[in-house]
């Protein structure tokens, strides 16, 4: 079921930009109109394309913050999100944590 | 005339002509209306919510741009759980459930639970959660909550230390019941408070209250001041997720914030979670089996659409089977899911599922 309403009205996860909108839900409580736009300015695309694969795909590539396929070299878990943290300006609490532990 | 596939509210097929939907449109806004004391949808609304109705494919979607973020319940259990949860019974560990998740299901966000899925039992094998949070959180880039449900009935008799309300109200016992319940509030914020601090400590993004209310408004109060203490205090994003449509009266008494409890729909139970300090509200909406699912959505949609109005946080409807227009059974039919997301999305407005 969770599929179901995935493919009919879902972001499609970090195939394309839905991890970025829901953590400015999540972060700032913002709606969804500006959740997407706050996303979409950081990210220079426009709000329609958070959900455009084709769009979304090349931009994660270039921005190395987690791409959905398995590529060799690119930013994978913690990685992706100390780099998400930084491009959204936001704080994310395992990436606090990560850097709480490498400051020796 | 011509007759359209849809169902009944536990998923049975059934054939309706333009005019019977029309009616079940109309008769189950006002339903909502006339329970909330909310506005009826317009309309255009009812028009849009037909044209969906009719649409002959089984899937429908929202158009290009429309799409929403979606929140999860029960974790990884829908994939090792046994049917008790809805699960697969597929033995994987929940690290690679969520992996799973957000790489071959593409999943927004999602979430860790506990296999009881209750916070009391998780108060003694913390140091597992903690540990299998850690271990997820390192592996994963998309928002992870740790889910579970308030469960006050966890605290009455034979399962907790207070005089079960179930068995003292039909004893004409008011006062005892109340004062069970007032202790088991007390208790389970104390615990949600402990766990979620916890989990926080390991670098949780957030907490999903998930089924609140589902022991009446003592469990919607304790949850209520375990958020307050959590906003003030951590840095976790909390979503509250409800049980039922409206809150159960068990004590009746309770209150937040000079708020009775007891009755609140939701519209005015998103008030009370903003006030709390929550990020996000899901709340519930439930579905009648024994009407159409054009009655049943048109209902659903109502009151969310009220809900959405009247919020200033996210709003991420609870979708799951027999609530948010989808239909009572445990393998709900794609074609009413389908139609339900839609018309969620683009007539109610919602800022996720």
């Amino acid at each position: 079921m969770p599929i179901a309403h995935g493919m009919a009205a879902g972001m499609g996860g970090i195939r394309t930009a839905g991890d970025l909108v829901a953590r400015m839900q999540m972060t700032r409580k913002m709606r969804l109109k500006d959740a997407k736009a706050y996303v979409a300015e950081k990210l220079k695309v426009s709000p329609a394309d958070l959900s455009n694969e084709h769009v979304m795909r090349e931009v994660r590539e270039e921005l190395d913050i987690g791409i959905i396929t398995s590529v060799p070299g690119c930013a994978k878990g913690i990685e992706a999100k100390a780099r998400i943290a930084e491009l959204l300006d936001i704080e994310i609490n395992s990436v606090k944590r990560l850097k709480n532990k490498v400051r020796f | 005339m011509k007759k359209y596939l849809t169902r009944m509210g536990d998923g049975e097929r059934i054939e309706m002509t333009v005019d019977e939907m029309k009616r079940d449109l109309e008769l189950g806004t006002q339903d909502a209306a006339n329970r909330g004391k909310i506005a009826p949808l317009t309309q255009d609304e009812l028009d849009y919510l037909l044209d969906i109705f009719t649409n002959p494919n089984k899937i429908v979607s929202v158009e290009p741009g429309n799409e929403v973020p979606l929140t999860h319940d029960i974790g990884t259990l829908r994939l090792m759980g046994d049917q008790g949860n809805s699960g697969v019974g597929i033995p994987l560990s929940r690290v690679q459930g969520i992996q799973v998740h957000e790489r071959a299901f593409a999943a927004d966000t999602m979430e860790l639970g506990h296999i009881d899925y209750s916070f009391k039992p998780v108060k003694p094998v913390i140091a597992m959660e903690q540990q299998e949070m850690e271990n997820a959180l390192l592996s994963t880039i998309v928002p992870l909550f740790y889910g579970a449900m308030p469960n006050l009935g966890l605290y009455y008799a034979p399962d907790g230390p207070f005089g079960n309300p179930s068995d003292l109200l039909p004893m004409g016992k008011i006062q005892e019941a109340r004062e069970a319940q007032e202790g088991a509030v007390e208790h389970a914020t104390r615990d949600m408070i402990y766990i979620c601090e916890k989990l926080y400590a390991v670098g949780c993004d957030g907490i999903n209250f998930d089924t609140t209310g589902a022991a009446g408004d003592t469990d919607m109060k304790a949850t209520l001041h375990a958020v307050e203490y959590l906003k003030a205090n951590t840095d976790l994003a909390i979503e509250v997720g409800m049980a039922g449509e409206f809150v159960l009266g068990m004590h009746g008494g309770l209150e937040y914030d000079g708020v009775r409890l007891a009755g609140l729909y939701p519209h005015q139970q998103v008030k009370l979670v903003e006030k709390a300090g929550a990020d996000i509200f899901g709340p519930v909406v439930n579905t009648n089996t024994s009407k159409s699912m054009p009655w049943n959505l048109a209902r659903a949609v109502t009151f969310i659409k009220a809900c959405v109005e009247a919020a200033n946080i996210p709003i991420h409807v609870n979708m799951g089977m027999g609530v948010g227009g989808s239909p009572v059974f445990e393998t709900p039919p794609i074609d009413s899911v389908t139609r339900a997301s839609k018309a969620m999305v683009e007539v109610a407005k919602v800022d996720g599922l």
